[in-house]
């Protein structure tokens, strides 16, 4: 049988970019840290925390329930975190999310928003344990500019999210 | 109609198991991540050896990044330079003036220094050449605040050694990779640097904070000796950081508590200096008559 002839027009999109994209953006998030400053408090939003929940709020299955382990290694190589910090967070945060889903089964942008902004305070308060359990001595007073600019940031996060999502999905 | 659950796939069995498995997968990974937080409780030393590899990887990139940002900086400096060029040209002259008088009378006292220390038979400590290198970057979004320095252990860094700046300390080396390390701020909430007051003395402890603030904590017992606008170095107690290195200036005083930042500010660290350990001298010791 002969093979239709290869278009460019109305091709599906390579199952490269369709998983790759999300993974490649919360890996760049985590990587933030790289950025040549040196900061007196912890100012810089957790970029990739904040992309896979964009994600995963975006397509409610796009990541395995195990996805927070490499990528919260990953995040915890370039954080300054103890390593397994994020993975065990990120991990919690997966299957919880799973459980809200079933809840809450119809969200419009507002409770998507909420919910991300209890994960990113949650999440940051929760490494603030961790670092402070593993030697660390800090008040929680002293992240709460973080978690509010982060909160404040992830509309527009999400936003780029939609935008590189469209250009994922484009046949 | 709602959605499908994400959990129910359907009648499949194999997409049933791969999901349960990945379920499993996720609770054993997140009990492997618990255990990994804990080697960082009880076995500091292994859990930093794991962080080491990663640092020797990411600091080129932010090096590069660095040198940019750097060079950025400079030239607006550079411009900003020619505007008062011929004023500053004056006052340079005259400082430079005053500076050979007082180099000649440094000159004298060095050598006045020489002879007195021979006379006493001080043998100073054999020294180290120091490491000189970049601060790169740092933990931005972590509430721990660590620097990465460009240099590692085939510079001759060793896990411990303090780390100061041209203006003062900054820190002490916690993770030594091969080409690059990790540095412990002293604006940290792990650190603690025993300082004494410039003027006077009087002793105190530096305890970061973790929002760039230091507290200057006074180990006088009843009211706080310090006032705004007290400058405080090392004091060489215990040994780590060799004494009079610049730590902090106070600039809020409270009842009991006093509250400094950094000397060598954190936002324009660039080229820094690893120095040896400081080994504090032992008193001298009192030949003990034993009765016989």
């Amino acid at each position: 049988m002969p093979r239709p002839p290869r278009t460019r027009i109305d091709r599906p999109p390579s199952s490269l970019r369709v998983t790759g994209t999300p993974i490649i953006t919360a890996v760049i998030g985590s990587m933030a840290p790289l950025l040549p400053m040196i900061v007196s408090a912890p100012v810089l939003p957790p970029f990739g925390l904040m992309m896979l929940v964009a994600w995963r709020l975006r397509h409610r299955t796009i990541w395995p329930a195990w996805i927070g382990l490499p990528l919260g290694l990953w995040d915890d190589i370039f954080s300054g975190q103890p390593l397994g910090s994020s993975m065990l967070l990120w991990t919690i945060l997966m299957l919880g999310l799973d459980v809200i889903d079933r809840r809450l089964v119809w969200r419009d942008f507002w409770q998507d928003w909420g919910l991300a902004a209890v994960v990113i305070a949650v999440i940051l308060l929760g490494g603030l344990g961790i670092a402070n359990w593993t030697g660390g001595n800090t008040a929680p007073i002293i992240i709460l500019p973080q978690i509010i600019v982060s909160i404040a940031l992830f509309p527009l996060l999400a936003r780029l999210c939609a935008i590189i999502d469209t250009w994922r999905l484009a046949r | 109609m709602a959605p499908p659950s994400p959990r129910r796939p359907g009648f499949s069995r194999r997409v049933q198991f791969s999901l349960f498995a990945g379920y499993v997968f996720a609770v054993v990974g997140a009990i492997i991540a618990l255990l990994f937080i804990v080697t960082a409780r009880v076995d500091p030393a292994g859990h930093a050896a794991l962080q080491n590899i990663v640092a020797d990887v990411t600091s080129p990139i932010s090096t590069t990044l660095r040198a940019a940002v750097n060079t950025v900086k400079d030239l607006g400096g550079g411009t900003a330079a020619y505007f008062d060029a011929a004023s500053k040209n004056r006052a340079m002259s005259l400082e430079l003036k005053l500076a050979r008088q007082k180099l000649i009378a440094g000159d004298a006292n060095a050598l006045e220094n020489r002879r007195l220390k021979r006379l006493l038979a001080i043998v100073e400590q054999q020294r180290a050449r120091p490491v000189t290198a970049r601060i790169v970057s740092s933990s931005a979004t972590s509430s721990r605040r660590y620097a990465t320095l460009a240099a590692g252990a085939v510079h001759g860094v060793e896990v411990g050694q303090p780390v100061r700046a041209a203006d003062g300390l900054v820190g002490r080396i916690v993770q030594r990779g091969q080409f690059a390390s990790r540095v412990l701020l002293i604006i940290d909430s792990e650190i603690i640097v025993p300082v004494k007051r410039v003027s006077d003395g009087a002793p105190a402890l530096a305890i970061g904070l973790g929002d760039g603030r230091i507290e200057l904590r006074t180990l006088a017992a009843g009211t706080n000796p310090f006032k705004v606008g007290d400058i405080f170095v090392t004091s060489g107690t215990g040994g780590i950081y060799a004494p009079g290195i610049p730590v902090a200036i106070s600039v809020k005083r409270t009842r009991d508590a006093t509250f400094g930042r950094p000397l060598a500010s954190p936002a324009s660290l660039d080229f820094a200096i690893v120095e040896p350990i400081y080994i504090a001298p032992l008193p001298p010791v009192e030949p003990v008559e034993t009765v016989k």
